[in-house]
């Protein structure tokens, strides 16, 4: 019995020290990947440049707030995180972290006091950026950024995410990959894939998530990198596999959907909007140009599109109009004036409906949307015009949205399962972006 | 005490086409742009989406896009001799209203004059004599040429996204084009439309009469298209809501498919609507204009705003009332001729033919407001006006524009307008009519004018203006000569039934039923101050800080709809602006 007592007393000993250890032994943070001398400065825009590759205005500018003074909600399955000042202001904002306390932030999820920050920072893709392209960051928010005193709301999770130690475990699974780009050459396929995968962040929504939360994919080199994922309801689509949208389209076009959010095919509805919005509209066309040919080489050819045999039975039957289930008489009256008979649409301007990643998403969420609410493009310098689709939930039920929905999944040679009427109740109430 | 506003380098009064061609021309020059609009704030969605917007009733018959009369109208009489009673309910013309003005509801008919009707009066005097110009008759030549203003109009064109087929390209016939239209640069920027059955069956009697038919000018979009500012149109479906409402589908070009999100994106660039501009403030040595007095519907308060230049890009009816009422050109004088502001008012001579085939359908729930084919051959510049004692000319049109129901319902003349009879008319002949319209030219006679009214002010107190204005023996022989000439050729057709609808000789202006929102001239272009109001850089002789856009500089009306000509002089100013009077303002003549 003493026996027992004793080493449950020294585990619970050895387990309480394991655990002060875990929770108060300082965390290490990673050194810089590239030794650049003390008087490094970087190009005139290149910080700038940065924070447009990285979109740091989408989730630290509130709505109608100023920039980077943070404060905008992002729900996360663990409740809401609040979004950090990230203004050079000392007292609420990043005004007193030194170079290696940001790069600490921005690599590790380590704050300058040491605390684990929320993984919705996605510092799992940061990781993958040069020192060059930090310092410069670093540089750009300390100098060019105006300083704003906006003490934000703190993040209050429910226990046990509350615990923010708690991260340090979950770091273990999610940092396992070295600090530094993945890829070193010049190449645009090599530039591309840098983006993609660093400052871009694009696995954060388009790779799918573990059981515990943290990407199933970084790199090029994990199995699901980039086959797509979900984020609020809505389908992430993949951006490589058979049928994915950079293998069907050309280079060009997927350059001018990231520079423009449209183009002959689609158009960026959602959070993808606010992404060519707050960032991707900012790249050089040589950049989106490189993230597009990355994306379509990386696994060896690509397709050709193949016009289904499909798509000319939908276009005979809603041309002759008889005999129309509640679908596809929906279709007509409310749809086809601009996606036309054929499920084309017209380029640029209204998407084409045929193998459209929110048409034929596993998630409903993202075509339920736009049905419902209509979708806006954001304006842009190449395109200017916030193109915007009306929204149906005035005009239609909930048994009418999915029926439409149930339609358009397998148009055109689409083929994806129906919807019910219940599918579409959830997004009624909530309103898209 | 008017509240003021901090200065800004240009005030535009309206934002419509001409206003919103002046903002993002004059934005791109850094300048401090304010936009001050009488109306409300409107965009494709949601003001003009689907299904809302296809509704005749509230667009089409209560015009609800349009200018309230309690909000601004002026007095119509016809003569000197009659006492001018307000417009209380719209009729003859449609002013709009908001955003985007009048090119939100237009049709999209978009033309360019011919060269000889930019230099009307020698081409009448070089080839018939100056002895055929009646008396009355004001016409002159504008100060500026078809030649000068090409790129202008070609630029237009462009950025509104107009479809059609060129006739003339650099001196150059084409086949299938206008052959008698003036030279072009280059093709349209988009591929003609393609027309509904009763388009295409005038154009065959046309070919078979030895016309020369060709699709119909427009814009709207038959395909989807990007303009030079990365503005978007989507290709037009045909649905046939095109004038009196907005387009649902991005396919008409106006402000908004055209310019405004592009010129937002200006920080140096603002609008306010619901801003009614009262007068144009002048400085104490009256040479030039110190900005504009204002109302704030909102605020309910006038306020000032200061600018450097001031650019009246109103509808031509307000920009004419805003110069009278702010001593912009002498008001011009009927009885004596003197004076500038208000003179040589214009307006279109228009006629047609309706024909009934029992066996023919044609749909008419299919069309566009540009649709259809066109000939030119009774065009001004391919009429003997010596020989048939008038002067001026017309372009016929046949294509559908709605099948609408309350307002589009061509029926047998001495069918009742209610009850049985009517229901049986329209069971037998719906879809069976097709009709074919000459839009002819009305010329400027020193009776046909505009100033303000003695009696009648407006919710601000100000006089309104009046309009007096009649049609003229010159222009009813014009339309009679267009009847003679085209009803045999709807005979050609062989229709079950015909009727034909020209003003006669005698007719006089009824304001009531609607004939075209082509309102021109009172404040004209001029080579001289003394015979115009405006310079060849539509800069007012007398203020050379204030400019004038729209038809109100037209120093005749065309044969033709106006809007291609004021898209091209709006062109045309703004370049003179930026290269010639912002680096010195002065008179440019």
């Amino acid at each position: 019995m003493k026996t027992i007592l004793r080493v449950i007393g020294g585990a619970a000993v050895l387990g309480a020290a394991g655990l002060a250890a875990f929770v108060f032994v300082p965390v290490q943070r990673t050194a810089a990947v590239t030794d650049l001398p003390a008087d490094w400065t970087a190009p005139e825009g290149a910080g700038e440049y940065v924070m447009y590759a990285g979109d740091c205005m989408a989730c630290h500018t509130a709505e109608g707030g100023q920039p980077f003074a943070g404060g905008r909600a992002i729900h996360s399955p663990m409740g809401t995180i609040w979004s950090t000042n990230i203004t050079p202001d000392p007292e609420t904002g990043i005004g007193g972290y030194s170079l290696d306390e940001f790069r600490a932030a921005m690599i590790d999820g380590i704050r300058a006091d040491r605390a684990h920050l929320y993984p919705a920072m996605p510092y799992e893709n940061y990781r993958l950026m040069t020192e060059e392209d930090i310092r410069a960051l670093y540089q750009y928010f300390m100098e060019d950024v105006q300083p704003v005193n906006n003490a934000v709301e703190a993040t209050a999770l429910s226990f046990p995410f509350n615990m923010r130690f708690g991260i340090r475990a979950w770091n273990w699974l999610a940092l396992s990959h070295d600090a530094g780009p993945a890829v070193s050459g010049d190449t645009p396929e090599d530039r591309g894939a840098y983006l993609v995968d660093g400052a871009g962040h694009c696995a954060a929504c388009h790779s799918p998530r573990t059981a515990f939360m943290s990407q199933d994919g970084i790199t090029k080199a994990d199995a699901n990198y980039l086959t797509g994922g979900e984020v609020d309801g809505w389908h992430a689509p993949a951006l490589r596999g058979p049928g994915s949208a950079p293998k069907v389209w050309a280079v060009e076009e997927m350059a001018a959907y990231l520079s423009t959010g449209r183009n002959a095919h689609s158009a960026a509805n959602g959070e993808m909007g606010l992404v060519v919005r707050d960032s991707l509209q900012h790249l050089t066309d040589e950049d989106n140009l490189a993230i597009a040919t990355y994306l379509r080489t990386m696994d060896g050819a690509p397709e050709t599109a193949s016009v289904a045999e499909a798509a000319t039975t939908t276009e005979t039957m809603l041309t002759e109009a008889t005999d129309l289930d509640l679908g596809a008489r929906l279709y007509l009256d409310n749809c086809s004036a601009c996606h036309f008979v054929d499920g084309k649409g017209a380029a640029e301007i209204f998407p084409e409906l045929a193998n459209n990643s929110i048409v034929t998403a596993p998630q409903i969420g993202g075509l339920a949307n736009v049905i419902l609410h209509g979708a806006e493009l954001p304006s842009t310098e190449h395109r200017p015009m916030k193109l915007k689709m009306q929204g149906y939930a005035d005009r239609l039920s909930d048994e009418e949205v999915a029926a439409l929905a149930t339609f358009l999944r397998q148009a055109w040679g689409n083929d994806a399962p129906p919807v019910a009427a219940a599918d579409i109740a959830p997004f009624r109430a909530q309103a898209a972006h | 005490m008017a509240r003021q506003e901090a200065k800004k380098d240009v005030v535009i009064v309206g934002l419509g086409w001409t206003g919103a061609i002046m903002g993002i021309e004059l934005a791109q020059e850094g300048l401090e742009i304010v936009a001050l609009e009488r109306g409300h704030d409107q965009d494709t969605v949601p003001n003009f989406q689907y299904p809302q917007m296809i509704d005749e009733l509230k667009f089409g018959v209560r015009l609800k896009m349009m200018q309230k009369p309690s909000q601004q109208t002026l007095t119509v009489r016809r003569n000197e001799s009659e006492t001018a009673l307000p417009y209380r309910s719209l009729g003859s013309f449609l002013p709009g209203n908001g955003v985007g003005g009048a090119g939100t509801h237009w049709n999209g008919l978009n033309w360019r004059p011919q060269a000889e009707e930019m230099r009307l009066r020698s081409y009448v005097t070089e080839n018939w004599g100056e002895g055929i110009i009646p008396a009355d008759m004001t016409i002159g030549d504008y100060p500026v040429t078809y030649d000068e203003l090409e790129p202008f109009f070609a630029r237009f064109e462009r950025v509104a996204g107009i479809s059609g087929t060129a006739g003339n390209i650099k001196g150059e016939l084409r086949e299938g084009g206008n052959p008698f239209e003036g030279w072009r640069s280059e093709e349209y920027p988009m591929p003609a439309m393609p027309s509904t059955w009763d388009g295409a069956k005038f154009a065959e009697a046309a070919k078979a009469a030895g016309y020369h038919p060709f699709p119909s000018p427009g814009g709207i979009a038959s395909r989807a298209y990007v303009n030079e500012y990365g503005m978007q149109m989507g290709p037009c479906n045909h649905c046939g809501f095109c004038e009196r409402y907005g387009c649902f589908q991005y396919s008409k070009s106006s402000p908004q498919t055209a310019i405004l999100d592009r010129l937002k994106q200006y920080p140096n660039f603002t609008y306010r609507t619901e801003s009614e501009v009262l007068r144009v403030e002048m400085a104490a040595d009256g040479k030039t204009a110190t900005g504009v007095t204002y109302f704030d519907e909102k605020a309910g308060e006038e306020v000032f705003q200061p600018a450097d230049i001031v650019i009246l890009a109103t509808y031509q009816l307000n920009n004419v009332h805003l110069m009278l009422l702010s001593g912009i050109g002498q008001p011009y004088d009927a009885r004596t001729g003197e004076g500038v502001t208000g003179k040589n008012y214009g307006y279109q001579m228009n006629g047609g033919v309706t024909m009934f085939f029992k066996d023919e359908h044609f749909n008419p729930f299919i069309g566009t407001g540009a649709n259809g084919f066109c000939i030119d051959d009774f065009g001004m510049n391919n009429i003997d006006y010596g020989a048939e004692g008038f002067i001026g000319g017309a372009y016929w049109r046949s294509g559908q524009t709605n099948g609408q129901p309350i307002r589009s319902m061509p029926l047998p003349s001495g069918t009742p307008t209610w009850g049985a009879g009517w229901k049986q008319a329209v069971g037998e002949w719906y879809g069976h009519a097709m009709s074919i319209g000459a839009h002819g030219s009305c010329m400027s006679y020193a009776t046909n004018h505009l100033d303000l009214d003695p009696t009648y002010t407006d919710r601000h107190g100000r006089p309104l203006m009046r309009m007096t204005f009649n049609w003229n023996a010159n222009d009813i022989r014009q339309t009679q000569f267009m009847k003679s000439k085209m009803e045999p050729l709807a005979q050609s057709m062989n229709p079950d039934l015909m009727q034909s609808s020209f003003k006669k000789e005698g007719a006089q202006y009824d304001v009531r039923p609607y004939q075209t929102t082509h309102n021109t001239g009172g404040h004209i272009m001029s080579d001289t101050p003394t015979t115009g109001v405006v310079n060849r850089y539509s800069q007012a002789w007398d203020k050379h800080n204030v400019f004038a856009l729209g038809a109100g500089n037209f120093v005749q009306n065309t044969q033709y709809n106006p809007t291609g000509l004021v898209g091209g002089l709006a062109y045309w100013t703004a370049h003179a602006i930026r290269t010639q009077y912002l680096s010195n303002p002065r008179p440019l003549v």
